[in-house]
């Protein structure tokens, strides 16, 4: 006979009768697949998004000119004009504005305005001409004209010729809207004036941002890099577009790479499903195979026809998880937007592109991993012994090597050496790896610790008199452990992955609040509008107003230490020099108080400061802050969860002796006892400049941020729910295909007057007993890897650190739930146990 | 006794198994029934047994009418007075043999002493820690006749014993069984397509589409 026919019978007939378990694995990787591509695509179309609008505004110079503080003084452009090799140098002023009426959004409360000199613009970035109205030209040079791209138009609901009313500064201006842009990108918020205008009406008088050069042809440009660097040196930095594309692929890199292990998290247990499907059915079968075998075919053939068995799975899951994934990128970058919510790229509205070799990619990562979970199953089958596998109850014997415990403690070893290695180009990649490995070797180590635990509960059980409903499940469960253990490794995977991260969101969440308690001790945070500073004369009017107990100016600056890394953030504030930890979250690696040299200048970084600038305690470090460069001892690490990148507080004392910059830009203010809030805004509101402050009281700004990150890991709950539903699905299918394989065990125990109540009262001990044993394993399972999670893998990609938190109430019931779910799942899967056909399944040949 | 009393039984599809049939057991009788495959043998023994029910006819045991009982209080019925031996030995493979002798008395809540006097009466002594997968199919068919008959039932019920055992096996089966359901003082019915079988009841029976008819000593029916 043909062997190809010979495997289609076998194929359809399985499937035919078994559809549910097949629909199942089925499911399970087409969601993993489609999980893992939608995530791939929403990130990477915002990535490219981001990316295209950030490059857009730099248009096509060859070269960039920035300081390593966010503004420079305009007297470098005559420099660089003349300079040989440029052809054009184009003056940039860029800054970010805060709208009337749209302070309380903190969020999405800004608009990014471009300052430019029109004849310049139009050489290099020509998409940056506004668009006047006809015979209007002159409105791109004039200094009551703003032009907005179509996004900002319709997020500021304004139109051609519409008045514009702007925060600079403490003073309102108004504006007259011109027009709109030659070219902006979908949802790119911008406004583009005249540079001179957008100098004086938002004070920026004699700053620059950044200059963009044009080389003249046949410029080497690396050489030109070199030699423009050396002569600028170390007050500023040229750069090219290639390490702009690095800076901002720097930035979100931690973010997407996170949400993609995450991703495959739900691919992962996918996998495991399907090998947990295809082991069960190869212990069903495993006579039917050895009939098989005892006819002819070969430990090939059977092997083959195993593999090919997943193989189809892995094909259709695949293919249906690509188009799957596809459809739900498109719909949550619509619902959602490109960061899913988190606000990592604001303002960018990508569009989902369908790359076919991104799609070919998962594909193959969706029918590899499917092939991976057939592999052993098959293996398992194509070498049982037929004489052996032919007799009854050599069921119970398949799959005992999954009880050897040495390649589960193999993997739990490795995985602990992981947890000791450093990041691997910033990234936590031993850190997931450990993680995968402690996942493989809990699942592998569960058929030993299942017999183990249940041998020990079956005899003592024994000792005492006991009846036949514990008997039976106690004994099936100590003596069938491999069954067992492979119904229980999805439930096992799917809750050891939720228990980990509610421990690492919990942590993170707790630490949020006790951080935020710390950086925000003050009642009242009062800013200037963004683009403006609050000079002596406004910080005089505001620590003379009654009602408050103690008011700390802050100044506050965005410094370059590093061209392919995003800016840190400076802090100059008054810090208690006598125990710096009564105003800075330090963590234990400080300079003890009192024992600071008495001529230093201290500074305190931030964790992300050690981790990417490799600053230490104790560390004397140089910083561009001042006319030339200074050093600073520094002093102490603080826990800072605000700012990934980076950042650095200095006492504000030092920083005006040495800027000689007296302007603040935050004001923190302590409410006298007995003054209520709402007056002290009040007060703050009648001082002339009033109307321009936004004022933040400390509980809203707490609020908003739990807000944020509640939202941010919106996403991560998802995923983990649908490992949990995949998971239940998995012992779902598990169990219902066990109930098949007993079919005649039941039929037996019918005849000889087990009732039908005592069926199903033993399938729900049995399955609620081998949850709960799953939840106890898959809690300490979980534990640990929220260990790698929160003192590895947060640290390592984020640059924080944070305490351990354990959600007991949360865990406790989410278990009761599983459980429940779990023993009524085996008591629908195992509702044919108990009708008519079990009484004729005794029958062996009907 | 066993009172069969006009029973008829047909399946979904219209095809009659059993049409009109009547026989008394009495009490320490053991018979064989023997008839052509799919006329009904194992539908007789699912009805007796209350597996399943007739479609008109009574059948009584010790005077009750099984299909007059609930789910519940035929499976009491068949935990106290019935034993059953299958074709398959049907023994549960994770249990010990002593676990699945133990059953029926577990079942009736009634203290597990009597395995080991089983175990020796079928020959099985010592090994009632050993696991099904470490025995013959001649042993494992002990053990299910062990099973059947450790709560001393009233009834036992054997079904093709011997199908899958071979002839010297089978022979040492079948008296085994006959002793000890005369040692019990049970009735036991035997179904079987072997003549050799047969002969080791008291007297066999034929059933056709007619009813049960007795086979005269000689016979080939």
């Amino acid at each position: 006979m043909n062997s190809a026919v010979l495997s289609r019978w076998l194929l359809t007939g399985e499937w035919r009768a078994h559809w549910l378990q097949v629909s199942v694995a089925l499911i399970a990787i087409a969601i993993g697949v489609a999980m893992a591509f939608s995530i791939h695509l929403i990130n990477t179309a915002a990535f490219n998004e981001f990316s295209a609008a950030s490059k857009s505004l730099s248009g096509q110079s060859d070269l960039q000119v920035r300081g390593r503080k966010a503004f420079f003084d305009e007297a470098l452009y005559p420099v660089l004009v003349k300079h040989d090799g440029v052809a054009v140098a184009n003056p940039v002023l860029e800054f970010d504005v805060v709208i009337p009426g749209k302070e309380q959004n903190r969020n999405d409360h800004k608009l990014k305005i471009i300052g430019t000199d029109m004849f310049r613009a139009i050489q290099i970035s020509p998409d940056l001409l506004g668009l006047t109205a006809e015979g209007k030209t002159l409105d791109r040079l004039a200094d009551d004209a703003i032009f907005l791209s179509p996004a900002a138009m319709e997020w500021l609901q304004v139109q051609q010729g519409d008045a514009l009313q702007l925060y600079a500064g403490l003073q309102t201006i108004t504006l007259r809207v011109a027009g709109g842009l030659v070219r902006a990108r979908a949802g790119q918020r911008i406004a583009v004036m005249d540079i001179g205008a957008a100098q004086w009406r938002f004070q920026h008088l004699g700053v620059l941002s950044r200059i963009e050069l044009k080389l003249r042809d046949g410029v080497n440009h690396a050489a030109f890099k070199a030699k423009l660097t050396e002569e600028l040196g170390d007050a500023y930095w040229v750069t090219e577009i290639v390490d702009q594309e690095k800076r901002i692929a720097n930035m979100s890199r931690a973010y997407r790479i996170n949400l993609n292990m995450l991703a495959l998290v739900a691919l992962f247990t996918g996998t495991f499903l399907v090998f947990s499907t295809q082991a069960l059915s190869v212990i069903r079968r495993r006579r039917q195979f050895a009939l098989l075998r005892v006819l002819g075919f070969t430990r090939r053939q059977l092997l083959r026809q195993i593999v090919t068995e997943g193989g189809i799975l892995g094909v259709a899951g695949s293919l249906l998880g690509v188009a799957l994934g596809y459809a739900v990128a498109v719909l949550a970058i619509r619902l959602l937007g490109g960061d899913l919510g988190t606000n990592f790229f604001p303002g960018v509205k990508p569009g989902i592109h369908f790359d076919l070799w991104d799609a070919v990619l998962f594909f193959t990562v969706g029918l590899a991993v499917t092939l991976l979970g057939s592999l052993i199953p098959a293996l398992e089958a194509a070498r049982a012994k037929p004489a052996v596998a032919l007799r009854s109850g050599s069921e119970d014997t398949a799959m005992a090597k999954l009880s050897t415990p040495w390649f589960a403690l193999i993997c739990l070893s490795v995985a602990a050496i992981f947890t000791q290695l450093p990041p691997v180009f910033e990234l936590p990649i031993f850190g997931y790896l450990a993680i995968v490995l402690l996942l493989i070797g809990g699942i592998a180590l569960m058929p030993r610790l299942t017999a183990g635990f249940f041998s020990v509960l079956s005899n003592q059980w024994q000792q005492r008199r006991s009846g036949v409903v514990s008997t039976l499940v106690l004994a099936r469960l100590a003596n069938a452990p491999n069954q067992a253990a492979i119904a229980l490794g999805g439930i096992l995977a799917s809750f050891s992955l939720m228990v980990a991260m509610a421990i690492m969101v919990t942590s993170f969440r707790i630490s949020i609040d006790h951080w935020l308690g710390r950086v925000l001790p003050a009642d009242l945070y009062v800013r200037a509008a963004a683009s403006g500073d609050l000079q002596a004369d406004a910080q005089q009017a505001i620590a003379g107003l009654p009602g408050f107990d103690r008011v700390d100016f802050f100044r506050t600056q965005q410094l370059t230490l590093d061209v392919n890394r995003p800016e840190i953030t400076l802090f100059a504030r008054p810090v208690d020099q006598a125990d710096p930890r009564n105003t800075l979250p330090l963590t234990d690696d400080m300079i003890a108080p009192g024992v600071l040299p008495e001529n230093a200048m201290p500074v305190w970084v931030s964790e992300a400061m050690v981790d990417l600038y490799g600053y230490r305690v104790g560390d004397k470090v140089t910083l561009p802050i001042g006319a030339t460069a200074s050093e600073f001892l520094v002093a102490g690490v603080w826990r800072d969860y605000g700012r990934q990148f980076g950042a650095i507080q200095m006492q504000l004392a030092d920083y005006q002796a040495l800027t000689g910059d007296l302007g603040i830009n935050t004001v923190a203010l302590w409410v006298q006892p007995g003054v209520s809030i709402d007056v002290a805004i009040a007060g703050l509101r009648q001082l002339p400049f009033g109307g321009a402050l936004e004022i933040s009281r400390s509980s809203d700004m707490r609020a908003l941020s739990l807000e944020i990150f509640d939202r941010s890991f919106a996403v991560t709950y998802l995923l983990e729910l649908i490992a949990v539903v995949i998971g239940l699905l998995g012992v779902a299918a598990s169990f219902s295909a066990q109930t098949l394989a007993r079919i005649k065990e039941f039929g037996m125990l019918r005849h000889i007057g087990v009732m039908r109540q005592q069926i199903l009262a033993m399938l729900a001990a049995e399955g609620g007993l081998l949850t709960a044993l799953g939840m106890v394993l898959g809690f300490v399972l979980g534990w640990s890897i929220s260990l790698i999670l929160v003192f590895i893998v947060n640290p390592q990609s984020f640059h924080w650190t944070m305490e351990l938190h354990l959600p007991w109430n949360w865990l406790a019931m989410i278990a009761v739930i599983m459980l429940v779910a779990a023993a009524l799942t085996a008591l629908l899967a195992g509702r044919r146990a108990v009708s008519g056909e079990v009484v004729r399944a005794v029958k062996e040949d009907w | 006794m066993l009172e069969l009393i006009d029973v008829n039984k047909a399946y979904a599809g219209g095809r009659r198994v059993l049409a009109g049939l009547s026989y008394t057991l009495n009490a320490g009788e053991y018979v064989a029934v023997m008839g052509e495959s799919g006329v009904g043998k194992s539908t007789l023994l699912n009805l007796i047994a209350g597996l399943d029910a007739p479609d008109s006819g009574e059948i009584l045991i010790n005077g009750v009418a099984i299909s007059s009982l609930d789910d519940d209080a035929a499976t009491q019925l068949r935990r106290e007075q019935f034993g059953f031996v299958f074709q398959a030995f049907h023994v549960l493979p994770h249990l010990t043999l002593a676990q699945n002798i133990a059953l029926p008395l577990l079942l009736n809540g009634k203290t597990t002493e009597r395995v080991q006097q089983m175990l020796e009466q079928v020959g099985l002594q010592g090994r009632g820690d050993h696991f099904p997968r470490q025995l013959s199919g001649g042993e494992l068919q002990r053990v299910a006749i062990a099973r059947a008959l450790v709560h001393r039932p009233k009834l036992v019920l054997a079904d093709e014993p011997t199908g899958n055992l071979d002839p010297d096996t089978a022979h040492e089966i079948l008296q085994l069984m006959r002793a000890e359901i005369k040692a019990n003082g049970a009735m036991g019915i035997l179904v079987t397509h072997s003549h050799s079988a047969a002969a080791t009841a008291d007297r066999v029976l034929n059933l056709t589409k007619d009813g049960l008819h007795p086979v005269k000593s000689g016979d080939n029916a």
